[in-house]
């Protein structure tokens, strides 16, 4: 039975991520995207990663996707539509061809099924999920995680700098 | 499979209590806001209009469902689907007392947060699908209000996940009860504070209702919506006030529990169910819902996100580093 749910989720991922890049009206390639981050949270739970489940929907489906949607409707969803596709022109089928091909490679070459350091199933199992992502992240990598941090303060600040009116 | 059926009994009479609550919500700020107003309130249905919340359900289920000739025929109608649907999922986390919940998760309080951000789709949604200005700008003031205040609300809540040490709904309000004051309203007034304007404008309630400002926007992203899907919207306003108000009395006043320092005192206090004092926290907020709306008038909104940006979010993040101090202190 819980196979059966895991395959309905693979398989409808890879359909909805296919009709989010489809579509010609842009919010309704949102709301494909937004039903593709709802089931990948699912797939999360598959994980037992309930923390990172509920990051994804808060995160990527609470936060950046209302980005998106805003920005669709200030530029105006309508006139968005009229231009050639990427998908319908040879380059753009080629590169993202390619760019699949390659994140596959990547992803087969480095996945491993073994655990890395002492975060094994009994000890996750032992003191909590949110508790082991939480040390992980902040001791083993505090320096990336600070890193990322600085990296998103500069944005920031550059639009404060932009949407700064001269007095 | 019994213990299924158990489930769907439980989940069943949650759902039914709580729109019940709902429905007679509506009533009691109609009578609220009439006094406030120096009027009577509802008084024809039944005695003291008793009966108005249902003569109500039935007058707007019997009406005519309108789709707009130029919506977005299926977006316009799922939308309050989808509002409703994740507003009333949070009902399954929420401890009602000591041994009654729908389903204990460890990552409850995230659960909350996470429905309630996926909600304001619908309300977006509702918006752009109407294909009106009003609607949209409805649409786009609610998403930019609820992006704005989630910040400042998970902040709030930030500083009671690091003072009880979980993310389970449950244990936060087990680890309240074992501190000396009781609730973490006092030590953590800074984030009450955040958190109860905060949960005002999550749940575009008075004075932050912009998004259905009257004057501005005829009802904002409602004005094209007429009959039950109306309804749906109306019911889901409801539900999330009490999801807030459950949230409140869970995280800052202690849920189910009282402070041990007066059952030391009134030791004939401990014999009282959990749930009528749950109960009556919850019912004290959505009172301060009512009186807030009854007294206060609305904010500009330019004046609203300033107040969200410029104030909550700075103070949540005082109260955050103030409670990681205290927390380090104690230690």
């Amino acid at each position: 039975m819980i196979y059966l749910i895991f395959a309905y989720f693979c398989l409808s991922m890879i359909g909805i991520t296919v009709m989010a890049l489809t579509r010609k009206n842009p919010v309704h390639a949102v709301m494909w995207l937004l039903l593709l981050f709802l089931h990948v949270a699912v797939v999360y739970l598959f994980l037992n990663a309930e923390f990172l489940a509920m990051v994804q929907v808060i995160v990527y489906a609470g936060a950046i996707l209302v980005m998106f949607l805003f920005t669709i409707f200030f530029l105006g969803a309508k006139e968005l539509t009229k231009e050639k596709r990427y998908t319908q022109v040879w380059e753009g089928r080629l590169l993202i061809g390619l760019a699949m091909t390659a994140t596959g490679i990547v992803t087969f070459s480095v996945a491993s099924p073994s655990y890395r350091g002492k975060y094994t199933i009994e000890y996750i199992e032992k003191v909590g999920n949110v508790k082991s992502v939480g040390e992980m992240l902040f001791n083993e990598y505090s320096l990336a995680f600070l890193m990322l941090g600085v990296i998103l303060l500069v944005p920031m600040v550059a639009v404060g700098l932009i949407a700064r009116r001269p007095r | 499979m019994i213990e299924l059926l158990i489930m769907l009994i439980k989940t069943t009479v949650v759902f039914a209590i709580v729109l019940t609550h709902v429905a007679y919500t509506t009533y009691a700020e109609r009578k609220l806001i009439g006094r406030a107003q120096a009027r009577m309130g509802p008084m024809e249905v039944g005695p003291h209009g008793l009966l108005q919340p249902i003569a109500d359900f039935i007058k707007i289920f019997f009406k005519e469902d309108i789709v707009p000739i130029n919506a977005e025929r299926f977006i316009f109608q799922i939308a309050p689907l989808i509002v409703l649907i994740f507003t009333m999922i949070n009902l399954t986390v929420i401890p009602f007392s000591s041994n009654f919940i729908l389903a204990d998760l460890n990552v409850g309080l995230l659960f909350i947060l996470a429905s309630a951000s996926v909600s304001v789709y619908g309300i977006i949604l509702a918006g752009w699908s109407s294909n009106s200005k009003y609607s949209f700008l409805g649409g786009l003031r609610s998403a930019s209000q609820v992006l704005s205040y989630e910040i400042a609300l998970g902040l709030s809540l930030a500083g009671v996940v690091l003072a009880a040490g979980s993310l389970n709904l449950r244990d936060i309000v087990i680890a309240q009860h074992n501190t000396a004051l009781g609730i973490y309203a006092i030590p953590q007034i800074i984030g009450f504070v955040v958190f109860v304007i905060a949960a005002f404008a999550e749940t575009n309630r008075a004075p932050f209702d912009l998004p259905e400002a009257e004057t501005e926007l005829v009802a904002g992203y409602l004005t094209e919506y007429s009959a039950f899907r109306y309804a749906l919207f109306f019911l889901a306003e409801y539900v999330a006030m009490y999801i807030m108000a459950f949230l409140c009395a869970l995280c800052f006043l202690g849920g189910w529990t009282i402070p041990k320092f007066i059952t030391d005192i009134l030791p004939f206090l401990d014999k009282v169910p959990g749930i009528i004092w749950f109960a009556i926290k919850v019912y004290a907020f959505i009172f301060l819902y009512i009186w807030v709306r009854a007294t206060l008038p609305r904010y500009r909104f330019d004046q609203l996100l300033n107040i969200g940006w410029k104030v909550l979010i700075p103070a949540g993040l005082v109260n955050l580093i103030i409670i990681a101090f205290l927390k380090r202190l104690s230690l």
